[in-house]
């Protein structure tokens, strides 16, 4: 008792910070508890049931597990999935870089041309939705109108199973300028000092922009890079709004799938593999990512050293 | 930001190389630029366009090629008529109850623990913060089916609970990342001249750091604004089975399959996307500056 009272009387400048610091954080350690470990040990035991969420849930083993392998649907839906990812990040990101250069380069008017291709990305995702699947319209939308005043032949945006991913990679460009913001913030960062000594050392446009400002930017284009692919990968939106999956599942993208298994056909033990699966996949895919581009970037304060 | 910029123009054109080099060369290449960012920023602005002149037209114009830009007769009353098809206001108040709960909780809880990340040296704190770090990268699909499992075995499915009550636990990981930034520029001494005038850690925090924290929190308000008016997969998954507790997003999503009209109706659908976008575009010219302040700080130090 007595050295009880003793220690909370002493407590030390340690043991204060800790009871401090751990009662600061502990919404997010909760959280965490809540939102993630339960969450996760609940994905991890759904993957061995049969439920329905209706009749009691029953244990299947690895039945789950193996259906994979049969379901055409889920490769079909990977194969658009790493398709639309494929075109969309980094064309959306280059698109988003050159802009942003564009807009870097001390001309008028860069607030007003910065709002105009920010808004897109902003636009609320149903709104998006509604508003593309009107301009993809074969019989009165405007892509077709525009293709149709210049004499092309009007092209079936939506129903046609190899233009659908196409229709929507444009329409995922619409929001280019997202990343676009980051990299004119990353690139009014750059001291103009470093331009002015590459130019001393005789290096033209294509240079600096070569040694200079890549190298520069490296970071924050790997960082749009890694969240462009996870965003990427979960795309749901588009295709369950726009097209439903359709046409002939050239849509179905791999969330859709999951979304449709767990919540369209009741099936939440398979749902939960496919989601385990689509974790997986991103990881290993971040993981690659780190590896094979991480050690192409500049950080400028290790570099500094 | 323009103001940012002004004077590395100057300290550029100041560099005698710079304009001896590249002086008309230079002129001409701005130019160019500029019409290129022109001509980006028509293609980006036609589909606005497009929308707000379908949502004024006459459903036969809409049919018309070659598509009309200006409609004529202008059809105000697009606005009217679509507002009567749903029961809106029901949607807008169930989307507004959200908001508020989640900005108050969103605000409040982020900000402590960021503050508890910034601030205090408690042992295990690095740990945690890779942890943090290491949410964000987690994709949010993959835990939507167990977390639906828990809060129907709960019985929370079709009420506001799932998208409400999970704000309060430590409200993002990019939000407490992007405060903790903040609250680490701030100089230390003013929290220890606090604490040597009495102040507990938590009063410090309370009464000196987070007024400081106003902008920072401006910003996060701003983005769990967009996140809530935009989300569309958690009022899907938890209030899409009653019409009653339908947000803006859910209701503008069952409208094209509207029973009350036999067939879609472009012009009313446009006029309610419209709508629809409308308060984030006015929320995006009244806090602009906090929009930049939040890509720069989650964007770049990520």
């Amino acid at each position: 008792m007595a050295t009880a009272t003793v220690h909370k009387r002493h407590l030390s400048f340690q043991a204060r910070n800790n009871i401090a610091g751990y009662l600061f954080i502990s919404p997010f350690l909760l959280g965490f508890l809540i939102w993630f470990l339960i969450p996760a040990v609940v994905a991890f035991w759904l993957i061995f049931q049969d439920w329905n969420l209706i009749r009691a849930p029953h244990f299947v083993g690895l039945k789950n597990i193996l259906r994979l392998a049969k379901d055409p649907i889920f490769f079909k839906s990977l194969q658009v999935t790493v398709y639309y990812t494929l075109v969309s990040v980094p064309l959306g990101m280059v698109l988003g870089f050159l802009v942003a250069l564009l807009m870097n380069s001390k001309v008028r008017g860069i607030s007003f041309f910065r709002t105009v291709f920010y808004l897109p990305s902003i636009v609320p995702a149903v709104a998006n939705a509604m508003l593309w699947s009107f301009i993809l319209n074969s019989e009165y939308g405007l892509l077709n109108g525009v293709l149709r005043s210049l004499g092309f032949q009007k092209m079936l945006w939506l129903q046609n199973p190899k233009l659908a991913v196409p229709a929507l990679i444009l329409m995922s460009l619409w929001g280019i300028g997202g990343g676009m913001v980051i990299y004119l913030a990353g690139l009014q960062g750059i001291p103009v000092s470093l331009y002015e000594a590459a130019e001393i050392d005789g290096a033209g446009r294509v240079a600096q922009l070569w040694y200079v400002t890549i190298p520069l930017m490296s970071p924050i284009i790997f960082f749009n890079l890694i969240m462009g692919i996870i965003g990427s990968f979960q795309v749901f939106s588009a295709g369950y709004l726009i097209t439903d999956g359709g046409p002939q599942n050239a849509t179905m993208f791999y969330v859709l799938y999951n979304y449709k298994t767990a919540f369209q056909y009741m099936d939440m033990g398979y749902a939960s593999v496919l989601a385990w699966v689509l974790f997986f996949i991103i990881l290993i895919l971040t993981l690659i990512v780190f590896k094979f581009v991480g050690r192409l970037i500049y950080y400028e304060d290790v570099g500094g050293n | 930001m323009a103001i940012e910029i002004a004077p590395k123009v100057e300290t550029n054109l100041s560099q005698p190389a710079n304009v001896r080099r590249y002086g008309k060369f230079d002129r001409a290449w701005r130019a160019l630029v500029w019409l290129m960012l022109l001509a980006g920023s028509i293609v980006m602005f036609v589909p606005f366009l497009w929308l707000v002149s379908a949502s004024l037209k006459t459903e036969t114009q809409v049919f018309q090629f070659p598509p009309q830009w200006i409609p004529n007769p202008v059809m105000w009353n697009n606005y009217p008529e679509a507002g009567k098809a749903a029961p809106w206001l029901t949607y807008i108040k169930n989307t507004v109850f959200i908001l508020i709960i989640n900005e108050v909780a969103i605000l409040f809880s982020s900000s402590l623990c960021a503050y508890g990340f910034a601030r205090i040296n408690f042992t295990g704190k690095n740990f945690w913060f890779g942890v943090l770090l290491a949410t964000m990268m987690l994709p949010g699909v993959v835990l939507m089916i167990p977390t639906y499992v828990m809060f129907s075995r709960m019985h929370w499915v079709n009420t506001f609970y799932p998208l409400t009550v999970p704000a309060f636990f430590g409200g993002g990981a990019f939000n407490i990342f992007l405060l903790r930034q903040f609250f680490r520029s701030l100089p230390p001494e003013l929290a220890d001249a606090a604490k040597i005038d009495g102040c507990s850690e938590f009063d410090t925090f309370l009464l000196i750091m987070l007024p400081l924290a106003k902008p920072a929190l401006a910003t996060i308000a701003v983005f769990t604004f967009l996140g809530v008016w935009n989300d569309f997969m958690g009022p899907l998954l938890y209030l899409s089975k009653d019409p009653n507790n339908y947000t803006v997003s859910l209701g503008l999503a069952s409208f094209r399959n509207n029973t009350f009209y036999s067939r879609v109706r472009w012009d009313l659908l446009m006029a309610a996307s419209t709508a629809a976008i409308a308060p984030v575009i006015i929320i995006f010219f009244l806090a602009q500056r906090f929009f930049v302040q939040g890509i720069a700080t989650t964007g770049l130090k990520g």
